[in-house]
């Protein structure tokens, strides 16, 4: 039961003279929101990418349920389980919010190659995204298209992906940016709710909805973790004040 | 939805056959095969289409594709005349004249290429992507110039229209009808594809390659799939047209014929299911009745199309629908 989902063992990648990620381990729980905290420039949406796959890094490894995914390309890990939102909304902008959904059902069932059936009459496709397309608190959106949508209903449209991805982990990297205030409480609620489903790797500037929402912080400064821990922990931690909370105050 | 979608389709295929028809019986067989010319034209941007529309992979080397099936086509035809195997070794194959067994091999030869071109020019994109299958295409062509065997530079004819059973493919609106029913089930199974699961891969992969492998699906074979099928629809579409004029040349292989096709599709309308149709129905009017004119006619085309692509980029059928319908 305690045993990690996610494990990242001394990760390393430079760019050029840049040391992004400096030996970075840390890992996920079940049922757990770990939360990744850090100044602009921390390294934290490059540790994202690392561990969807996008980049390489440099050495270290990461480890996805009990399995070394090092040699999988993204579309790969996201195949296993591991879905990721991103820090700007990607979403297909010229397709409904159904055929979004629709496409992560896809991708999860990895039967792309049927070539005559409508996509559109497959209730195996549209059967599950509707149902993620409530869960997400969009329903009576799914006609719309994504190019349409409030930045927020964005937002949300990006975590029916994730959770019809069927996954078994989630990287959401700063699911709250640009939200309002009524929109980052709703949001709270709903990454709650998926804390169910899988435990959360949650980059996030919102410092309100990190304590809230999270069980454990990792505090990424100039790409080495300097603490985890706790919320109290993290609070009291001089260092993290010293290095990250005492910027804001 | 669907249907208000497939209705201004049909009706830009339902123009081309009365076009054809009422002409036939006002003993006008030229117009016929015009008319037939668009169909084969049509038929190679509704392939092209496939890749360049919905796929977003900007092929300008489609002619690649266009032309082997020619080559296939004329190049069976003259062993069924002349009698001599194609090949002895490691089998013996002989020539054939119907059009039924050469149309297999048609496709079988351009979807080989266009998985080979394929293969290797989709590791690129953008403007590489656009010169990596130029390149290829050139190449074809000037292979087919410096190749004796099948006529080089002169091109290869054959002296009798290959046969149907059932038709006589020498009267004109019979050889349109099968070329038109060809183009018929080819647009039926575009439309089906294009709305199918595959077909949504394809697209999302056109708008957001990143979104798409985030729902853990490769692009890549996607593209390559889509790349091989548009590369056998212009493959058929090149036989029949050596059928059209018992004669294949490297033309067909260079660029200029990548361009036109590329005209055609652009003109009607970048991923819309009959847009090729009515581009090369256009492109082939134009030439028509501006060509007695004034040898300068694609000057007028070129204006047109700096039109269509400035203030309708959705081409003439998007022009005639106005914001409705897509598909």
């Amino acid at each position: 039961m305690s045993e990690p989902i996610l494990v990242l063992s001394h990760l390393s990648k430079s760019f050029g003279a840049l040391q992004a990620t400096d030996d970075v381990s840390l890992d996920l729980r079940p049922g757990e929101i770990h939360a990744l905290i850090g100044p602009n420039g921390a390294g934290k949406s490059t540790l994202i990418k690392q561990i969807a796959g996008e980049i390489r890094p440099d050495s270290g490894s990461v480890t996805f349920e009990g399995q070394a995914i090092d040699d999988l390309g993204p579309a790969d890990r996201a195949r296993l389980g591991l879905a990721r939102s991103f820090q700007v909304s990607s979403v297909v902008p010229g397709f409904t919010v159904l055929q979004n959904v629709m496409l992560a059902v896809q991708g999860a069932s990895g039967a792309s190659f049927r070539f005559f059936r409508p996509a559109l009459s497959d209730r195996n496709l549209t059967a599950p995204a509707l149902f993620h397309i409530q869960q997400s608190g969009l329903e009576g959106r799914a006609a719309v298209k994504a190019a349409d949508l409030a930045h927020g209903e964005r937002r949300r449209l990006e975590i029916a992906m994730a959770l019809a991805m069927r996954p078994r982990a989630f990287l959401l990297d700063e699911p709250m940016a640009g939200m309002g205030t009524e929109g980052a409480r709703d949001l709270t609620a709903i990454l709650e709710e998926l804390k169910v489903e899988a435990p959360i790797l949650l980059v996030e500037h919102d410092m309100d909805a990190v304590f809230a929402l999270a069980d454990r912080i990792s505090v990424l400064v100039y790409g080495r973790v300097i603490a985890t821990g706790t919320v109290d922990e993290i609070r009291a931690n001089p260092e993290v004040r010293r290095s990250y909370l005492g910027e804001e105050a | 939805m669907r249907l208000t979608g497939a209705v201004p389709n049909f009706l830009v295929f339902a123009a081309l056959i009365a076009v054809a028809v009422i002409a036939d019986l006002t003993g006008n067989p030229y117009i016929v095969t015009l008319a037939t010319k668009v169909a084969i034209f049509g038929l190679a941007g509704v392939g092209l289409n496939l890749a360049l529309g919905y796929g977003g992979l900007v092929s300008f080397g489609h002619a690649a594709f266009f032309g082997l099936g020619g080559y296939v086509a004329a190049i069976l035809a003259s062993h069924a005349a002349s009698g001599a195997p194609v090949v002895t070794f490691p089998f013996t194959m002989m020539g054939t004249n119907e059009m039924l067994a050469i149309w297999p091999f048609a496709i079988l030869v351009a979807g080989f290429a266009a998985l080979v071109i394929g293969a290797l020019s989709l590791r690129t994109t953008g403007v590489y992507f656009i010169m990596v299958t130029l390149a290829f295409a050139q190449m074809l062509y000037y292979f087919a110039i410096s190749w004796p065997t099948y006529g080089g530079e002169d091109g290869l004819s054959f002296y009798v229209r290959n046969t149907f059973s059932g038709a006589n493919t020498f009267a004109p609106l019979q050889f349109f009808g099968i070329c038109a029913a060809v183009l018929g089930i080819t647009m039926i199974l575009v439309a089906l594809l294009t709305q199918s699961r595959f077909g949504l891969a394809l697209r999302a992969a056109k708008e957001n390659e990143t979104r798409v492998i985030a729902s853990g699906i490769k692009p890549f074979a996607i593209r390559l799939t889509a790349f091989v099928l548009s590369g056998m629809v212009a493959g058929l579409a090149g036989a029949l047209f050596a059928d059209l004029n018992r004669f294949v040349s490297p033309a067909m292989l260079s660029w200029h014929m990548s361009g036109e096709i590329m005209i055609f599709v652009i003109l009607g309308g970048v991923g819309r299911l009959a847009g090729p149709v009515a581009g090369a129905a256009v492109f082939i009017a134009l030439e028509y009745l501006l060509g007695p004119v004034s040898d300068h006619w694609q000057a007028l085309l070129g204006l047109m199309l700096i039109l269509i692509v400035l203030f309708a980029p959705k081409g003439l059928m998007g022009l005639a629908l106005g914001r409705r319908g897509h598909v």
